[in-house]
């Protein structure tokens, strides 16, 4: 892999930009590999890559139905931050945080990551009390927090209404400071580069359509619709897919699927230089560099595989971002879409072994998994080539269910992105 | 949006009347004492989560007020069966 730098841009402008060539390869899978992992998004990219710059596991295949990306690692609002409530996911979102400081120089691609701000804004007491003990949490945690009044909030972002009869009136609001946007696309593109490079295959248009098992009911390998490959370590991190693949192996999860949607608005100039959030009333937004709104919605009411999200459900948050946002009354919107994200009772992944000797799980990571890519994937190359659960990840195994020991994010924030 | 057929109300009515009220047919064990936690496990917490044709309870909470079992292809979303629970 040839590096990116000042210099080849500079080389490249004064020979016509002819000797770019492709970021990674398309290789044709091999009979078999150390590890298997299917989902060709940042998650499966991020382990893959992990284990093989950290862990010299070098014999490695992602395998990826459509192409790299395709899921919701493309399709979210990129909203980053780390300001859980409970100390194992503060732990978890924090580890991943750090890793998102240094990433870009680390994959030599630039992830644009962009620590504007993440503020999250109450409207009633009850809001201000809950975000109050968040801050709270947090610091004890270690992990940067603020509690704005309404006037420090419209100075944060100065397009808020936050006159005392609007409809959703400001009450307060938390602010992490070190949160921000990344672009999407190119951590997904940086880790598969960078994967790539070090020798892991990236396959895409190859859909895993069954699980192989020998006499043990050890993992042995996966059928695909490019042949069969063999595996003694199969690792599923395919977000909404999770129980269609884990029901290959036999074992049911619990996880729904629900489509969750995102919109983005005609490009306007500067006018949000944060990200501002609003549990409440399930609306999320912050301006892309080409000055688009990007706006994150609530999932659907029922579980669905449609990649669509009802449109009352994307409406309502239009409304309501009408109301704390006055001056985008006119604003069109360009493009809506969804992403059908893993949601578990509790709102937090799971991430580890499962029953079946090989397979392990690295999924429900649901409607807010994007910023957890860099950490995610760091922690779950470890506990593959360990061969038991990191310890930043261990409170997250499938086995928290039967033990009731939930981390319940759930009933913490209802915090979508 | 979804048109659900209510057979009790014999009208199909916009999804916003409804309640979704989760996947149809989990059993609560019949002796909670004698169940294992891998039971309450099943029975608490894993889902079929199915793509493609999937059961499931709604309750027409602004119209009967009654539960239906409600058959839905998960993919397209269409609605295929809808009888009192
Ligand atoms: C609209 C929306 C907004 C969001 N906003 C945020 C946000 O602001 N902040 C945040 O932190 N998170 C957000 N999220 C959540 C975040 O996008 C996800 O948690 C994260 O991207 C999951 O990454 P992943 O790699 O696990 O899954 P994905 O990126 O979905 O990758 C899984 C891959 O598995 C592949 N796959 C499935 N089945 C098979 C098979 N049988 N064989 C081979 N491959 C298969 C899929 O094609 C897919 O590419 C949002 C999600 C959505 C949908
Ligand atoms: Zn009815």
């Amino acid at each position: 892999m040839r590096g990116f730098s000042f210099l080849r841009i500079l080389q490249e402008s004064v020979s016509g930009h002819r000797g770019w060539r492709e970021q990674w390869r398309s290789p044709e899978p091999r009979k078999s590999y150390d590890v298997v992992v299917v989902g060709g998004g940042g998650h499966g990219l991020a382990t893959a890559y992990y284990l093989a710059a950290e862990h010299g596991v070098r014999n490695v295949a992602v395998l990826e139905k459509g192409w790299i990306g395709g899921g919701n690692s493309g399709r979210n609002t990129t909203i980053v931050r780390s300001n859980y409530l409970f100390e194992e996911s503060a732990a978890l979102y924090e580890h991943s945080l750090k890793l998102w400081e240094g990433l870009s120089r680390k994959l030599n691609y630039n992830v644009m990551f962009s620590q504007r701000g993440v503020m999250a804004l109450g409207h009633t007491v009850t809001d201000v009390q809950v975000i109050k003990r968040h801050v709270h949490a947090n610091r004890l945690a270690g992990i940067d927090a603020e509690y704005l009044d309404p006037r420090q909030a419209k100075a944060f972002c100065p397009i808020l209404d936050i006159s005392r009869d609007a409809r959703y009136p400001v009450l307060g609001a938390s602010l992490q400071r070190r949160g921000g946007t990344a672009r999407h696309d190119a951590v997904v593109w940086g880790y598969a580069r960078a994967a790539d490079a070090l020798g892991v295959d990236v396959i895409e248009n190859c859909e895993v359509t069954g699980v192989r098992r020998d006499a043990r009911g050890a993992v042995s390998g996966v059928e695909t619709t490019r042949g069969a490959i063999g595996t003694g370590v199969l690792a599923l991190v395919a977000a909404g897919h999770s129980s269609v693949l884990a029901g290959m192996a036999g074992l049911r999860l619990p996880i729904e699927s629900f489509p969750l949607q995102a919109l983005v608005s005609e490009p306007v100039k500067p006018v949000m230089p944060c990200v501002v959030m609003s549990n409440t009333i399930d609306a999320y937004m912050s301006q892309s560099d080409k000055g688009e709104l990007v706006i994150g919605a609530g999932t659907d009411a029922y579980p669905s595989y449609g990649q669509r999200g009802s449109f009352q459900v994307a409406s309502s948050t239009l409304d309501s971002l009408c109301e704390l946002f006055p001056v985008l009354r006119r604003l069109r919107m360009m493009r809506s879409w969804a992403g059908i994200v893993d949601v578990t009772p509790d709102r937090s992944p799971i991430v580890g072994p499962t029953p079946t000797p090989g397979l392990w799980l690295n999924c429900g990571w649901g409607t807010g998994g994007f910023k957890a890519i860099p950490g995610s994937g760091h922690l779950f190359a470890a506990s593959l080539a360990a061969g038991r659960p990191h310890t930043l990840v261990a409170p997250f195994g499938l086995d928290r269910f039967s033990a009731g020991r939930l981390i319940d994010e759930a009933t913490a924030a209802a915090v979508s992105h | 949006m979804l048109l659900i057929p209510c057979p009790v109300c014999n009208m199909a009515r916009p999804e916003r009347e409804f309640r979704y009220a989760g996947e149809a047919g989990l059993v609560r064990p019949h002796d909670p004492g004698a169940a294992s936690d891998q039971d309450w496990t099943d029975y608490l917490f894993a889902r079929a989560n199915r793509k493609g044709v999937h059961e499931e309870r709604w309750r027409h909470l602004h119209g009967c007020g009654r539960f239906l079992v409600v058959t839905r292809d998960t993919v397209n979303d269409r609605v295929l069966q809808s009888v009192p629970a």
